[in-house]
């Protein structure tokens, strides 16, 4: 059942984010370190995490979402189970990354920024993953997958469930 | 041919942990260094001519002894590798970072004690995560041995290090804005001066070293400074990670004498061409690097020779355009990877790089006027160096005006025919 009361942060989560900030002068220096957190608990970071997390640093929500919208790591909308990362940037363009790109969203049913209907796969374009010899590559959840072509990528996705 | 910074790299993928690098040498050159004071450990550095890997090419040993000693400014100080490695078509530090953590280590504690700081950071990328697990382990690994933690080998010098992941964003690799995200906050730049070996990690005076230059300083203090001489071709220090990606037969990395030539890079190393594909370009070290083309196959690939003809040597990893794949798409590309990196922080900036990306964007899809190139031209004087608080915009700008000079044809022709030819 839904339960909008429910604290995002646990006491846990807040014990570990108050050792991060020991090693700092002040303890909005574990505001990237503590959305991290979040992140890693929830996948996303809500509206409601960031108003908790602005309390345990002592900052406003503002300030906390400032630094949460500037990295492109930090998700504030919820991502599908899978998050696709795909390599856009200069080598793996020269090397084939349109047609992947097209297959992906074709293959899936969406554009770039938007999670499947079952909440499978959401795809994101994003720059440059240093692996340029083995171009054109693409991150699924924590795995890296390189050399891709055209042909490969529905085997890939079926290991995804 | 030595290869000191990569040899001992398995060749499984795994990384040299602790015993095997010790077995090959590994923190010999601390041990060295702990003998000697601070000050003799900067002009080694210096004397053996170590220019920063991370694009600028600013001398490492120089930058070191910009640092205020203690007895000038009391209080902390700090050394930050930067390994934030996100220059488009840059994959050097990877190898580094996941192959042999301890070296990097080893140079950031020698670093470290050379300006007397008593805590550094690696700041990582984010994505490398076997790299991530292997500093981790390694940094442990070195706590045990006691070459972490207090009173190193009972040298009296104690050092603490720990690593950052990062959470995107190509801004992090400017060292004022890694600073920024080191403390927690968005990654914009800050204005200079003060510089952070002055005024850095909050407020202190900071070193921010590329992860190549770090893992260049142990052999130096090792093996001495007419042995890192020896193994350059040209009048500055050492050995360079090179690396070659696009239509080539081997793209790959190869650590190779500073001043190898660009033809011996491309035609032995990467095999030269693919079949059926000409050589029409190449950035040669990183996105926001000047256009050469087939006249300067055989320049050095060293920071003087690159610049002699026009362009930088940056990253030193070097991104081929082929004859079958459009030059204004390559730059649109680019230019659109720089709009969205611009951290929004100065205008020129801000505002500059989407206006040029929409204009590329015009020219590709047929849209495009002859007036429109005259824009390119302003757009490039408002983003000059000066006009803007980091190099972002200036560099985004590097590959634009040099196609622009040695591709002009492509451009007009696509502005003609109201199409992109190579479609």
């Amino acid at each position: 059942m839904d339960t909008p009361t429910q604290r995002i942060l646990t006491d846990e989560m807040i014990a570990e984010i108050r050792e991060m900030y020991k090693h700092f002068p002040v303890k909005r220096a574990a505001c990237i370190e503590g959305l991290k957190l979040i992140q890693k608990h929830h996948k996303w970071v809500s509206d409601q995490a960031v108003r908790e997390l602005a309390e345990v640093l002592e900052m406003s929500p503002d300030e906390i979402d400032s630094v949460a919208t500037f990295y492109n790591l930090i998700f504030r909308k919820p991502v599908g189970r899978h998050v696709i990362l795909i390599c856009d940037s200069v080598s793996c363009w020269i090397m084939g990354y349109a047609e992947i790109a097209d297959y992906l969203k074709k293959k899936l049913g969406i554009q770039f920024g938007e999670t499947t209907a079952d909440g499978r796969f959401t795809l994101i374009p994003i720059c440059c993953l240093g692996t340029c010899d083995r171009a054109p590559a693409m991150f699924i959840d924590e795995d890296l997958h390189r050399d891709l072509t055209v042909e490969q990528i529905d085997a890939i996705l079926e290991r995804y469930p | 041919m030595e290869q000191p910074l990569t040899q001992h790299i398995p060749k499984d993928g795994g990384w040299l942990h602790l015993k095997d690098y010790e077995k090959v040498g590994g923190y010999q050159g601390l041990r060295k260094a702990l003998k000697m004071t601070p000050k003799e450990v900067i002009n080694l550095v210096k004397d053996a001519g170590l220019r920063g890997r991370g694009g600028a090419g600013f001398s490492t040993g120089l930058k070191w002894s910009l640092v205020p000693s203690p007895d000038q400014v009391p209080g902390p100080r700090y050394l930050v590798a930067n390994g934030d490695e996100m220059e488009p078509g840059t994959f050097k530090d990877r190898l580094l970072l996941e192959g042999n953590p301890h070296q990097l280590i080893e140079g950031m504690i020698i670093g470290a004690y050379a300006i007397q700081a008593e805590f550094s950071y690696i700041f990582l990328r984010w994505g490398y995560q076997n790299a991530e697990k292997a500093i981790l382990q390694a940094i442990q690994e070195a706590y045990e041995a006691g070459y972490l933690g207090k009173n190193i080998l009972g040298s009296g010098f104690s050092h603490e290090l720990s690593m950052h992941t990062s959470v995107g964003r190509y801004m992090c690799g400017e060292e004022t804005a890694l600073i920024n995200a080191l403390e927690g906050k968005r990654a914009n730049p800050r204005a200079k001066p003060p510089f952070p070996v002055v005024s850095g990690f909050f407020g202190k005076p900071t070193v921010v070293n590329n992860i190549e230059t770090l893992s260049n300083v142990p052999h130096i203090l090792d093996k001495g400074v007419s042995w890192y001489k020896s193994l350059s071709k040209c009048e500055d220090g050492g050995t360079k990670l090179y690396g070659v990606s696009g239509k080539v037969k081997r793209p790959g990395l190869w650590e190779l004498p500073l001043g190898t030539s660009f033809r011996e890079i491309l035609e032995e190393y990467a095999g030269g061409m693919r079949d059926g594909y000409q050589f029409k370009g190449a950035l040669p070290g990183g996105g926001s690097t000047d256009f050469i083309t087939a006249e300067h196959l055989d320049v050095a690939m060293d920071y003087n020779s690159v610049a002699k003809v026009g362009s930088r040597m940056g990253t030193g990893t070097i991104i081929v355009l082929d004859d079958r794949t459009c030059v204004v798409g390559m730059v649109l590309n680019l230019e659109h990877f720089f709009a969205q990196e611009s951290c929004g922080w100065c205008t020129p900036c801000r505002e500059g790089l989407p206006w040029t990306e929409r204009l590329l964007q015009a020219i590709e899809e047929g849209q495009g006027r002859m007036e429109d190139l005259k824009i390119f031209d302003d757009l490039t004087r408002y983003m000059a160096p000066g006009h803007t608080f980091c190099a972002l915009a200036p560099g985004a700008m590097e590959p634009l005006q040099s196609a622009l000079k040695y591709f002009r044809a492509d451009f007009e022709r696509h502005i003609h025919e109201h199409r992109c030819p190579w479609k």
